[in-house]
C-alpha cells in the first residue's frame, strides 16, 4: 500500500526549540543582613582552612614529614595530623565519602540546600568573585548601565582591575592546592625562585583556569546545568524539610505600599509583598523566589536579607521570605499553628547511619594494626625434598612496619611438628626463631624456609601459621598458609 | 529499482533509488566537512610517506627525506639505564659474596638481578623456579654435585661442568656395561646394592655380598667409601634421598651400563662478573645453599 502524505499533514513534535539556552547575565545587588553575615563568616572559615592548612606543622620525628596534612605521592603516604595512612588503607576515604553523602542528606532533610547556599566551593568562590566585581565595577545598577552603554577608558580600567584580582585569587587557589602534595614552605620558596617541578606549575595553571572560568564566568550555570545534586536533592527532599520560601499566604495579593495602606484602611485583604523586586535583584542565580521552589535556587538566603530590609522600612513584620515549608503555609491559611518537625524518621535514620559509619571508622582507626605480615608461598617448586628425605617449603614474608621507628620482630610457626625455620640472609642468635629488624615506616621482605622431618607429615598439605612478635612492644600479628608435602 | 533522483515529498530530499517493500532510501551524502577531512588524511598519509620512514623493503625500508630515526634515543636510554645500574652494580661488584648475603639491601638487589638473569639463561634446563628435571639438578634442595657454598656455586656458574672450558669441573661416570667392565648380571647386582645404600628395597634373590664386593672394586674410587659421593669429581652421594636420574632398578642399570655425563655450559664471558655474582647469591638463597 502506498500512503500519500503531504508534508503539511504530518504531525511533528515541537522540536524546533534549540537545546541550548543562552546565558542571561545576572547582576546580583549588594545586600546586608543575617544571612549575608553567616555567608561572610563561612566563606572566611572555608577559605582560611583551604589556604592555611598546608602551613600547619606537626612533629612526627626526624625523617618524617612535618606537615599536618600531606598527600605524599612519591612515598605513597597520606598524613592527617596524628593519622598516617598507607595505600592499602584507602578504604578510610570510602568511609569519609559515605559520611559526606549522609551529612549532605541530613542537611537537606533539615534545611534544604544548605550545602549549595553556604558551603559548596562553587558558591564560596563565586560569592567572592561577585564581591570583587561589585568593588571594581559598582553595584547592580551601575553594572547594568555600564554594560548597556559604550565602553570608556575608566570602565576598561575598572574591568581590567577586576580580572587581575580574579586571576590572583584563582592563582592562589591553584597555589594552595599543590601545597597539599609537598612540603608547603619549601614548595613556596621553590615556586618563587622557579625551582619547583613543572608539574606544580602545571597544576597551579589548571586550577587557576578552572577557578577563573567557573567562578568568574560559568557561575550559576554550574549549579543549574552541570551539577547533579539539584536533581538528586529534589528526589531526596520531603514536605517537612525547611527551604527558603516565599510565604504567599502572607505576601499575596501584591500591591504597592501606598495602595496597600489605602486598601487596609478599607478593611480589604492585602498581602505584605510590595513587588519591589529586591529579592530578584540580590539573587546570585537571577531567579524570582516568589515562583516557588525551583531547581535554580541554591537557597543562599540572600533574598531573605533583602526582603527583611524592605519589610523593616515599611513597618511590616520580617521574614516574608524565610526558611519555611508548604505544610506551614497551608496550615496558616487554614488558621492552624505552625509546626516544625526536625526530628522525624529520615533525620533519625541519617543521624544513626552517620553515627554507625563514624563508630566503625573510629574503631578501625584505633584498632588498626601497625604491624602487618603477608605470606606468599613459593609456587615453583611448591615443595622440595631434601637429601635426608625431609620436606622443605619456601615462603616470602612481607612485613609492614607502620610505626615511626625501627623495631625487631621474632618469627614463630605453628605447623608441622618438629618443623625448623630458617630465614635467608638473617644472622640470628636464635636460629630457630629468626629475629628481623624492620625499618620504620616501610615494608621488609624476607625469604623463609620451613623444613619438616619425613615422618611427621602425611602427603598433601597441613596448615601453617606464622606468628610475628614485636620483641620490644609485645605487639603480635599472624598470617596463615599451607605446608605442602609432595607425593612420594 | 525505481528512478534515481526521485524527490521525497516529506523531507524534500532525493532518494538513492533503492527500494524495499515500498520503503525508499533517502540520499544522505556524507557531510562536506567529513569528506574534506577524509581527503586531508589521505594527503597527510602521502606526505608522511615522503617525509618519514614508512615502507618496508626487501632489506631495509624507505627512510623518507628527513631520514628520521629514534635509534639514538633508544641508545641514550639504554646508556642511561646502564649508568643507573652501574652505580648499584658497582656496589655489588665490590662486596664479597658473604657480605652481600648479610646486607638486606644488597641481598634484595642481588636476588632481583639474579632472578631475571636466571630466567633468561638458566631456566631452560633448571626450570623457571630452579626445581630441575631428570638429569638437571634441583637447585632448591641441599644436595650438591659440585658443592653448594657461595664460592662453589659461583665457580660452577662461571666454568660449568664438562663444558670444555679449561677450568671446568671434570669427572665422568664410566659406561661400565657398554665398555665391558661389568657383565649385565653384575650390573643388576650392583644396582640393587646401590639401592640398599639409601634404604631402598632390593630385588628378591639378590646377592648382597657380591654387590658389596662389586661396589668396592668399581665404584668407591669416585663415589667414596659407603657411596657418600665426592664433590671434586661431581660424583653424587648415593646414600641420600635425592636422585638426579632416578632410583628405580631399570634407571640405575642404564646409568651403570652407559654412564652419565651431564653438561653445564661455562657462563664466564657470556654473563658479566658482577651479574654472575648476583646469580650465585640468588641460587644460594633459593634455599639450597650450604
Amino acid at each position: 500500500m502506498n500512503m500519500n502524505i503531504s508534508p503539511g499533514g504530518l504531525q511533528h513534535d515541537d522540536d524546533d526549540v534549540p537545546l541550548y539556552a543562552a546565558q542571561k547575565k545576572v547582576y546580583p545587588q549588594r545586600v546586608s543582613g543575617t544571612f549575608r553575615r553567616i555567608k561572610w563568616g563561612l566563606m572566611a572559615f572555608c577559605l582560611g582552612v583551604y589556604y592555611l592548612l598546608p602551613f600547619i606543622r606537626w612533629n612526627r620525628g626526624l625523617g618524617a614529614p612535618s606537615q599536618a596534612v600531606l598527600i605524599d605521592f612519591p612515598n605513597r603516604r597520606f598524613y592527617f595530623f596524628f593519622i598516617e595512612l598507607w595505600p592499602q588503607e584507602v578504604y578510610y576515604f570510602t568511609g569519609l565519602l559515605i559520611l559526606a553523602a549522609f551529612a549532605l542528606f541530613l542537611m537537606n532533610a533539615l534545611g534544604g540546600r544548605i550545602w549549595c547556599g553556604y558551603l559548596c566551593p562553587q558558591t564560596v568562590w563565586t560569592d567572592l568573585f561577585y564581591a570583587v566585581e561589585r568593588w571594581a565595577e559598582g553595584d547592580r545598577r551601575e553594572r547594568i548601565k555600564a554594560d548597556a552603554s559604550p565602553m570608556t577608558a575608566g570602565r576598561l580600567a575598572r574591568r581590567a582591575a577586576k580580572h587581575v584580582i580574579w586571576l590572583m585569587i584563582a592563582w592562589w587557589t591553584g597555589g594552595a592546592w599543590v601545597l597539599y602534595f609537598s612540603d608547603a614552605p619549601t614548595l613556596v620558596r621553590d615556586l618563587a625562585t622557579f625551582q619547583a617541578p613543572l608539574i606544580a606549575y602545571l597544576w597551579i595553571g589548571i586550577l587557576t583556569a578552572t577557578t577563573y572560568l567557573l567562578a568568574g564566568y560559568a557561575r550559576e550555570q554550574v549549579c543549574v546545568y552541570m551539577c547533579p545534586w539539584p536533581r538528586i536533592q529534589a528526589a531526596l527532599t520531603d514536605e517537612w524539610a525547611l527551604n527558603v520560601t516565599y510565604k504567599y499566604d502572607r505576601g499575596d495579593p501584591r500591591c504597592s505600599v501606598k495602595k496597600a495602606i489605602d486598601l487596609r484602611a478599607l478593611g480589604e485583604k492585602v498581602g505584605d509583598c510590595v513587588d519591589c523586586n529586591q529579592c530578584v535583584a540580590v539573587c546570585p542565580t537571577g531567579i524570582d523566589i516568589r515562583d516557588g521552589a525551583q531547581l535554580d535556587c541554591i537557597q543562599c538566603g540572600l533574598c531573605i536579607d533583602a526582603c527583611d530590609t524592605v519589610m523593616k522600612k515599611i513597618g511590616r513584620p520580617t521574614r516574608l521570605i524565610g526558611y519555611d515549608n508548604d505544610i506551614n503555609i497551608k496550615r496558616r491559611i487554614a488558621g492552624k499553628p505552625e509546626i516544625f518537625k526536625p526530628i522525624r524518621a529520615r533525620t533519625i535514620v541519617y543521624i544513626s547511619l552517620i553515627g554507625v559509619v563514624c563508630s566503625v571508622m573510629l574503631y578501625a582507626l584505633l584498632t588498626r594494626s601497625l604491624l602487618d605480615v603477608n605470606v606468599l608461598h613459593d609456587r615453583n617448586p611448591v615443595a622440595v625434598k631434601l637429601s635426608d628425605g625431609s620436606v622443605r617449603n619456601g615462603y616470602t614474608l612481607r612485613f609492614l612496619n607502620k610505626r615511626g621507628f625501627d623495631r625487631v620482630i621474632a618469627i614463630d610457626i605453628d605447623g608441622p611438628e618438629d618443623a625448623r625455620l630458617r630465614a635467608i640472609g638473617i644472622d640470628s642468635i636464635t636460629p630457630d626463631r629468626p629475629a628481623i629488624v624492620l625499618g620504620r615506616d616501610q615494608t621488609t621482605e624476607v625469604r623463609l624456609m620451613v623444613t619438616a622431618p619425613l615422618d611427621e607429615v602425611e602427603g598433601g598439605s597441613v596448615p601453617i601459621k606464622f606468628r610475628i612478635t614485636d620483641v620490644g612492644l609485645g605487639e603480635v600479628t599472624s598470617a596463615t598458609d599451607h605446608f605442602v608435602v609432595p607425593e612420594r | 529499482m525505481s528512478e534515481h533522483n526521485e524527490l521525497d515529498k516529506v523531507t524534500g530530499r532525493t532518494t538513492t533509488g533503492h527500494e524495499w517493500d515500498g520503503i525508499k532510501e533517502l540520499n544522505t551524502p556524507l557531510p562536506r566537512w567529513w569528506v574534506l577531512t577524509f581527503y586531508a588524511t589521505i594527503l597527510w598519509a602521502i606526505g608522511y610517506w615522503v617525509v618519514y620512514p614508512a615502507w618496508p623493503l626487501v632489506s631495509g625500508y624507505t627512510t623518507g627525506i628527513l631520514h628520521y630515526t629514534n635509534r639514538e634515543a633508544v641508545a641514550q636510554d639504554l646508556a642511561k639505564l646502564e649508568q643507573l645500574r652501574g652505580e648499584k652494580m658497582a656496589v655489588l661488584g665490590n662486596a664479597s659474596l658473604a657480605d652481600i648475603e648479610k646486607d638486606p639491601n644488597l641481598l634484595a638487589l642481588a636476588r632481583a638481578r639474579g632472578k631475571t638473569v636466571f630466567a633468561d639463561n638458566c631456566a631452560p634446563c633448571h626450570g623457571s623456579g630452579a626445581a630441575g628435571a631428570k638429569g638437571y639438578p634441583n637447585l632448591n634442595d641441599d644436595d650438591w654435585l659440585w658443592g653448594g657454598s657461595l664460592e662453589q656455586i659461583m665457580q660452577t656458574i662461571q666454568f660449568g661442568a664438562r663444558s670444555g672450558h679449561a677450568k671446568t669441573h671434570e669427572g665422568q661416570m664410566l659406561a661400565f656395561g657398554r665398555d665391558g667392565i661389568l657383565k649385565p648380571d653384575q650390573i643388576v647386582t650392583v644396582a640393587n646394592y646401590v639401592r640398599t645404600l639409601s634404604g631402598l628395597s632390593s630385588a628378591p634373590g639378590y646377592d648382597a655380598t657380591a654387590g658389596r664386593k662389586l661396589f668396592e672394586e668399581n665404584c668407591v674410587s669416585c663415589h667414596g667409601d659407603g657411596g657418600k659421593g665426592n664433590q671434586e669429581l661431581g660424583a653424587p652421594n648415593l646414600t641420600d634421598q635425592i636422585w638426579l636420574f632416578g632410583s628405580d632398578e631399570a634407571t640405575l642399570v642404564e646409568t651403570i651400563t652407559n654412564g652419565r655425563a651431564g653438561v653445564m655450559p661455562a657462563w664466564v664471558g657470556r654473563i658479566d662478573p658482577v651479574t654472575v655474582k648476583a646469580l650465585a647469591v640468588y641460587v644460594h638463597s633459593l634455599g639450597g645453599g650450604k
